[in-house]
C-alpha cells in the first residue's frame, strides 16, 4: 500500500527516474516512483550502447545485463568505404530489459517506493506550485501529494508541460528511429558501425550494435522533417533487404530521440525535469542512458538536500548544476549535429578516404575531422560551419 | 446517412492513428505543440479540441501510423474526445 503523501514522487522508472529516486532516497528522505508500464525496462526501446564508465558512475558492470564489450568503432560512408577506428576507452552494449530492472532495484535498496502499472494524467496545485499528481491505477483515479514531483517520463513526457514549462520538441530534432534485433546478423562482436548518408539514414545514422555472436540491433533515426517524404521504417526494410535478406527479426520498435540541448527551464516551484523529459540527451549521438542517469543524480541529490533543509528555492539550482556539468557541451554537439547532417553523401566519402590514408596507429575519433582537414582542406570551411554558424 | 465527423481546435479533425497499428513509442507525443495526444501503456488518441491538424506528428511517426485524412474523421473513428 502506497501513503497519501511523499517528499518526493518520481514519474517514470527509466534509467533517470530510478536514479533521481536512489539519489534522493539515500538521504532518508521519502519516495515514490509511478511507472505506467506494467514492467520496469521493458519495452526496451533503444540501441543499447553506452560507454563502460557512464556505466560504472552508477552501478558495478554486471555481465548479466552486458552482451557486448566494444572496442572499435565502424564508419561507414555512402560509398561503403569502411573507417574504422579503436577505441581509447571501453564501450559496452547492454540488456536493457535486465539493466532498467536492476537500476530500479538500487532506488528500491536506497528505500524507494515503486508502483508499476501507474499512469500520471494530471498535476495537483497548491498556491500556483505544483503539489502531487494524479494518477490511474488498474482502472482507479487516484492522488499523491508531493512537496517535489520529477517528471522522468521519457520522450513522451507531458508532466513538465502540465506545470507551465515549454517541453515539445522541434519536430525536425527529433530523431524518429526504427530498430530490428535480429539474428543471422554477423558483425565483429567487438565493433559498433555506423552508416552515414541520404540511402542508410538521411538526417542521423544507421546503426549496427552486436548482442553477442549472431546477434545485433540494426536500427536508425531520421530527422522528423525527413518523414515529411518517407518514414524511418522504409529506409530501415531497405536496408535489410540490401544487407540481411535473410536475417531472423525477433523484435521491432519504434522510437524517438529527442536531439536537441536541453530545454531552457528544467526547473519550476514543485517540480524538476530529468533525462529525455528534460531533453538531455547527447543531441550528436542520440545516447541518452548515461547523460539521463546524470540528470537524475543531480536532480535527485538537490531535491533530497532541499527536502532536508527545508529549502523550496533551492531546487532551481538543479538548471545550473546541469549546465556546468553537461548542458553547455550538449549546445557544442547541437552545433556539430547540425553541421554533420548538411553534409552530401560525396563529402561523408571524402572523409572516409581521407581518413583511412591516416595511419592506423593514428586514427582515433577525436582527430577523426583534424585529419581529414589535413588531407581535404576544403573541409575545413564545413568544420568551421559545425563551430560558428548559429 | 449523415456521417458525423470529430472535430480539431477549429473545423474537422483532419489527423487519424491507426490504434491497432501503433507501437506506442511517444515519438509523436513528444513533438505535439499542443498535448494534443494521450499515451498510456498500450492506448493512444488524439485529444480533438485540442489539436490544430499541423501534421507534425503524421511526419514524425517511425512506422506510418498517423494519417493526414483531408476529408475527416467521422466519429466513428478513433476513441477520445
Ligand atoms: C531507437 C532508439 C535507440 C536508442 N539507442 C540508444 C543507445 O544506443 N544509447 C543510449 O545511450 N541511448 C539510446 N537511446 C536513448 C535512450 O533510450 C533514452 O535516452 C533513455 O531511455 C532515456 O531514459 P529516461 O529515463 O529519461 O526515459 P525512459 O527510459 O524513456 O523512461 C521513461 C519512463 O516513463 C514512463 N512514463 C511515461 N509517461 C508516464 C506517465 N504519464 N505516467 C507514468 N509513467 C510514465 C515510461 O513508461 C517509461 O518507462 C535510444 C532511443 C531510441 C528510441
Ligand atoms: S496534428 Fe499537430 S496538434 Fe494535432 S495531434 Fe498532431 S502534432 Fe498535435
Ligand atoms: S509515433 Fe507512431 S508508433 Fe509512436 S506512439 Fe505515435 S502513432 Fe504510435
Amino acid at each position: 500500500m502506497i501513503n497519501k503523501e511523499y517528499d518526493i514522487v518520481v514519474v517514470g522508472a527509466g534509467p533517470a527516474g530510478s536514479m533521481a529516486a536512489r539519489f534522493a532516497a539515500e538521504q532518508g528522505v521519502s519516495v515514490l516512483i509511478l511507472e505506467k508500464d506494467r514492467d520496469v525496462g521493458y519495452p526496451v526501446r533503444c540501441g543499447e550502447a553506452v560507454s563502460y564508465a557512464g556505466v560504472a558512475e552508477f552501478i558495478a558492470p554486471d555481465e548479466r545485463w552486458i552482451n557486448a564489450h566494444i572496442k572499435k568503432f565502424a564508419l561507414i560512408s555512402p560509398d561503403e568505404t569502411e573507417a574504422v577506428i579503436e577505441f581509447d576507452e571501453e564501450g559496452l552494449i547492454l540488456e536493457r530489459r535486465i539493466f532498467d530492472y536492476e537500476l530500479a532495484k538500487t532506488a528500491s535498496k536506497a528505500g524507494a517506493e515503486i508502483l508499476t502499472r501507474a499512469y500520471v494524467n494530471g498535476l495537483l496545485y497548491d498556491d500556483g506550485k505544483v503539489s502531487g499528481v494524479k494518477f490511474e491505477h488498474r482502472g482507479e483515479s487516484k492522488e499523491v501529494k508531493a512537496k517535489i514531483v520529477i517528471a522522468a517520463d521519457g520522450v513522451e513526457s507531458r508532466v513538465g508541460r502540465w506545470a507551465g514549462l515549454k517541453t515539445h520538441v522541434d519536430f525536425r530534432d527529433m530523431e524518429c528511429c526504427v530498430q530490428v534485433t535480429a539474428s543471422g546478423v554477423n558483425p565483429d562482436t567487438d565493433t559498433c558501425y555506423f552508416y552515414f548518408g541520404k540511402e542508410y539514414a538521411p538526417s542521423g545514422y544507421l546503426w549496427v550494435f552486436p548482442k553477442g555472436e549472431n546477434i545485433a540491433n540494426v536500427g536508425l533515426g531520421v530527422g522528423g522533417a525527413i518523414g515529411k517524404k518517407s518514414s524511418a521504417l522504409s529506409f530501415l526494410n531497405s536496408f535489410m533487404e540490401k544487407k540481411y535478406p535473410k536475417a531472423s527479426v525477433l523484435t521491432s520498435i519504434a522510437g524517438g530521440v529527442p536531439c536537441s540541448p536541453t530545454l531552457d527551464k528544467i526547473s519550476g516551484p514543485g517540480i524538476m525535469l530529468v533525462g529525455d523529459a528534460a531533453r538531455q540527451v547527447n543531441p550528436l549521438s542520440g545516447g541518452g542512458i548515461a547523460s539521463g542517469m546524470i540528470g537524475g543524480k543531480i536532480a535527485g541529490t538537490i531535491a533530497g538536500e532541499s527536502i532536508r533543509h527545508k529549502k523550496p528555492d533551492h531546487i532551481f539550482s538543479y538548471d545550473k548544476a546541469w549546465n556546468d556539468r553537461l548542458g553547455k557541451r550538449h549546445e557544442i554537439f547541437n552545433k556539430i549535429k547540425n553541421g554533420i547532417y548538411g553534409f552530401t553523401d560525396e563529402k561523408f566519402n571524402s572523409i572516409a578516404h581521407s581518413f583511412n590514408k591516416v595511419p592506423k596507429e593514428k586514427r582515433a575519433l577525436g582527430n577523426l575531422f583534424t585529419t581529414a582537414l589535413i588531407h581535404n582542406p576544403s573541409l575545413l570551411i564545413d568544420v568551421a560551419k559545425v563551430f560558428l554558424i548559429k | 446517412m449523415i456521417t458525423e465527423y470529430r472535430l480539431a481546435k477549429s473545423g474537422k479533425l483532419l489527423i487519424e492513428i491507426l490504434p491497432d497499428k501503433c507501437d506506442f513509442c511517444g515519438c509523436c507525443v513528444g513533438v505535439c505543440p499542443e498535448d494534443a495526444i494521450e499515451l498510456k501503456e498500450a492506448e493512444i488518441f488524439i485529444i480533438g479540441p485540442r489539436c490544430t491538424n499541423c501534421a507534425k506528428c503524421v511526419w514524425s511517426c517511425p512506422i506510418e501510423v498517423i494519417k493526414f485524412n483531408k476529408d475527416g474523421v467521422p466519429v466513428s473513428k478513433g476513441q477520445g474526445l
